[in-house]
């Protein structure tokens, strides 16, 4: 065991915990952060993925040994009240069905929209081809992106 | 967040009972029981809420909040199923808050989400429920003002009276909650709705884009354990013995043990399917440490041999043979093979197709084969236990808490009224989460335990030991005269280890001589419902056929489905044919103008078309493919649906949507493949499912606009996608596809 002092949602977490548990516990299980989901634990369905420094990594894989000072960002602190562009989005296209893999499709298309304001199909398919939906949003994921590109 | 504290006034209830020919029957009673009201009006409980009836709740201040009754796993009935409850009630939409309701079937319904059957059952049940309240609310303002009742209207949740009199809702409910309930209510006309119809905003998308503790796995108390469990290797296998001293020994762990889920001769009821009997538990702090313990297990398996499942159907109880044979893909294809050239179970024959096809110029004869198929709902099955010697609180993701009671109630040998089945926001459903054997192993686990727990699958957990969609195999013949008329019409289905045929559906009633005939191959592989059962391989193997007939008589694909629908309702053969063909013909000729089907402009696309009928809804979907880096890809979709009314439009839109790239997606990829009993694929790296870049890019969902009462959406568009995407690669590749998933055939080609 040992202890890291996380940046997470601009708050400090103090936490004990074995230095090869991986980010995605770290959340769900020490901080009841449960807004990042586990799907698959390595890193081929997209539902854990966060901002590590700014930028969306898949929590499952990223050991809480390798944060450092870098930042974290969850579904939960994209925003102060759900009022981030693409979570606004999501909720003008009513994306949802199940609603699980969610936050990690709106924390990947933060993430490329910050990088990429203005993503063509293309562009929007290889960012987000690493985030499975089983229910088959991916019509009105699209939609939603570029509706944010837009304004 | 409001605390509910409710004032109990009436009692309500839905009734259920089941019509003889297995479909249910819904009426809502009503117990307007004044003694028990003037008891709990006696010991004058504060009325923040006012309980006008199981689904309905308001307070002083006009929030209504109506309770859902059945469990959400994405077909958004958490908003559609208040919507009907509130355009009754005349409610402002504005003002409706939804919650989940608790497991009450007694209150509540029969509470199932499965079979497309939500909207349908409680389309009665829910409006009369709302009329009713709302009928209560003229009264009490009648008597408050002093008028006749049939002077007092309401708009958007307010009382009103020509004299300029006028009350929200929320003034008139406490009164309104002494007044006996009125019966027979009538209910609107279509043309007067004014929240059906209209598309709302699902009630919970803040809460899932915010990532708010809404599913099951999210669902945590103080001082819970996690649980895993280690499964055999292999169906067929079985426990030896285990060491858990290592496991033991790693950091955070509580407990190790074994457990049987059901005893020697215990009766499963029908949704009891368990993949495996046997478990080794390890219980322990955190996820990652009893992921990590777990590996440390020493286990010893043995092959487990034939045995025995006592099962209560409802053709009584019944002891079933389950093999014991480690079975391995290839050796199931073979035995398919082999079986299929058997003789089999008549389902249905009419006229004498054996003359017809002796007599045929011509007859056309094609095998379609599909897979098992794994769920791989994104939410990995899980439960909350809490079981104590006195009650059990369970909460969890599943389908059908009703169905599922009974056995609990046995295992933990305590009765249905001393358990708490709460129903959390489910991570994808699919049919997976009617079996409930995860809820009764967290159960056991806690009791054993002797506190909270959360029993977790792992991904790897929930592909190896699943609830599949069968295997499944067809042979569909068809018998031409010299003129290229279809004469006889031929379907033997089978599969591990049930056939997929409906023999009662179309083409069924619209050929003069028609035989559908049926065999099954027992196995230790678990199956269960998946999306339109049976009907996601019919559909594909079916409208495939058709696709080659229609191309063997020289006439249009859709043509041809028209020529025989008008069969099927001027002159029908035979009885029992369950589709309406009206409405069959509807979506076609509704998908063939939106797609501008024949029509010039489309000449980029390889389209495909395919229709089907299931679970009461039509649906029919053209598929256009396109190449990128030399492979098929579905560009665009036109899918025209006939479910009666739509409720909730820009939501049932979704459900299409997402029934349609579900379809791509396992036509192409979905495939979950045995070894020696063993599952050959584990996790998203081998099991392809559907992403991003393979998804269409336009999906046009158009509604038959009609007056009938709605059906269900959840699994009628699904199986046709299987056909449309065969009958578009045909035209892409220039051959034809037989068997699924067809990417692996795609890549053969070079």
């Amino acid at each position: 065991m040992a202890k890291y002092s996380l940046k997470i949602n601009g708050k400090s977490r103090l936490v004990d915990v074995d230095p090869s548990t991986p980010v995605l516990w770290v959340l769900r299980d020490h901080l009841d952060l449960t807004g990042t989901k586990y799907g698959c634990g390595m890193a081929q369905c997209g539902a854990c993925t966060i901002h590590l420094d700014g930028t969306a990594v898949r929590s499952c894989q990223l050991p809480v040994s390798a944060v450092g000072n870098q930042p974290l960002t969850t579904i939960e602190g994209l925003s102060a009240k759900g009022d981030h562009p693409v979570q606004k989005a999501w909720q003008e296209h009513d994306v949802a069905q199940c609603g699980y893999c969610q936050a990690g499709q709106i924390m990947s298309a933060a993430s490329l929209l910050k990088v990429n304001p203005n993503p063509s199909d293309a562009d929007i398919d290889t960012y987000m081809s690493g985030n499975i939906c089983r229910c088959g949003t991916y019509v009105r994921i699209k939609e939603a992106i570029k509706s944010v590109a837009r304004k | 967040m409001k605390t509910s504290q409710t004032t109990y006034n009436r009692r309500s209830f839905l009734k259920a009972s089941l019509l003889s020919g297995g479909g249910m029957m819904l009426s809502v009673s009503w117990l307007a029981n004044a003694k028990a009201a003037d008891k709990l009006q006696a010991l004058n409980l504060p009325q923040q809420w006012t309980q006008l009836n199981g689904y309905i709740q308001i307070t002083p201040d006009n929030q209504i909040k109506l309770i859902c009754p059945n469990p959400e796993f994405g077909q958004n009935v958490m908003t559609s199923l208040p919507m009907m409850i509130a355009e009754e009630l005349d409610a402002d939409w504005k003002n409706v808050v939804v919650e989940m309701g608790p497991h009450d079937n007694a209150k509540l319904g029969p509470q199932f989400s499965g079979g497309s059957n939500s909207v349908r059952m409680y389309w009665k049940p829910l409006r009369e429920a709302g009329a009713a309240a709302r009928q209560m609310l003229c009264e009490a303002a009648a008597q408050t003002w002093n008028v006749p009742v049939g002077e007092v209207t309401t708009k958007a949740g307010v009382l009103l009276h020509a004299s300029g009199k006028s009350a929200k809702y929320g003034e008139m409910a406490s009164k309104a909650a002494t007044l006996p309930v009125p019966k027979g209510m009538k209910l609107k006309a279509p043309k007067d709705f004014t929240i059906v119809r209209n598309s709302k905003k699902n009630v919970e998308g803040l809460k899932v884009v915010t990532g708010k503790p809404l599913f099951g796995l999210d669902y945590r108390v103080d001082g819970m354990l996690i649980a895993m469990i280690q499964h055999p290797p292999a169906f067929g296998m079985k426990l030896k013995s285990f060491d858990a001293t290592q496991a033991l020994k790693m950091p955070g762990i509580r407990d190790v043990f074994s457990l049987k889920l059901y005893e020697d001769g215990f009766e499963q009821g029908g949704f009891d399917t368990r993949s495996f009997n046997d478990m080794v538990v390890v219980v322990g702090k955190t996820t990652w440490e009893v992921m990590n313990a777990r590996k440390k297990l020493q286990l010893d398996w043995e092959p487990i041999g034939d045995t025995k499942d006592t099962m209560m159907g409802r053709g009584g109880k019944q002891e079933v043979v389950v093999p014991g044979e480690l079975e391995s893909t290839s050796a199931q294809l073979e035995k398919m093979a082999a079986w299929a050239k058997k003789p089999a179970k008549q389902l249905r024959k009419d006229g004498d197709p054996e003359t017809a096809f002796k007599n045929a110029a011509q007859v056309i004869e094609r095998t379609y084969n599909a897979p098992f198929l794994a769920h791989n709902c994104m939410e990995p099955m899980n439960f909350f236990a809490h079981v104590t010697d006195e009650k059990a609180v369970v909460a969890g993701p599943l389908q059908a808490p009703g169905w599922s009671e009974p056995t609990l109630s046995k295992l933990l040998n305590l009765p249905a009224d001393k358990i708490e089945i709460q129903m959390t926001r489910m991570g994808g459903g699919f049919g997976r989460r009617a079996y409930c054997q995860y809820m009764y192993e967290a159960a056991l686990i806690s009791k054993r335990t002797k506190a909270p727990v959360k029993l977790i699958y792992t991904r790897e957990d929930d592909m190896t030991y699943g609830i599949y969609r069968p295997m499944y195999t067809a042979t569909y013949r068809a018998a031409l005269d010299a003129n290229k008329n279809l004469i006889a019409f031929h379907v033997k289905g089978g599969g591990i280890p049930e056939h997929p045929i409906h023999a009662n559906r179309f083409p069924a009633g619209a050929v003069d001589n028609y035989l559908a005939e049926g065999w099954e191959i027992p196995t230790n592989i678990t199956i269960g419902a998946f999306r339109a059962p049976r009907s996601n391989f019919n559909a594909a193997a079916e409208q495939s056929f058709l696709d080659e007939v229609a191309e063997a008589m020289g006439i249009d694909p859709i043509e041809l489905r028209l020529e025989l629908l008008k069969r099927a309702k001027d002159n029908p053969v035979g009885k029992n044919n369950e589709y309406d063909p009206d409405r069959y013909a509807g979506v076609l000729r509704l998908v063939r103008d939106k797609s501008g089907w024949n029509k010039p402009g489309n000449e980029t696309y390889s389209r495909g078309v395919a229709a089907y009928f299931c679970h009461n809804s039509y649906a029919a979907h053209v598929v256009d493919m396109v190449s990128r880096d030399d492979q098929p890809y579905v560009e665009r979709v036109f899918s025209a649906m006939d479910c009666g009314i739509v409720v909730n439009p820009d939501s049932a839109k979704n459900m299409v949507q997402g029934a349609v790239v579900d379809g791509i997606g396992n036509a192409l990829y979905g495939s979950l493949t045995h070894k020696n009993g063993a599952a050959e694929q584990n996790n998203f790296h081998n099991y392809r499912l559907i992403r991003h870049n393979e998804a269409p890019k336009q999906i046009e969902v158009y509604f038959v606009d009609n007056d009938l009462d709605p059906t269900g959406l959840g699994e009628p568009p699904f199986p046709p996608v299987f056909g449309a995407v065969a009958n578009a690669l045909y035209k892409k590749e220039g051959k034809r596809f037989y068997n699924q998933p067809f990417q692996p055939d795609i890549k053969k080609r070079a």
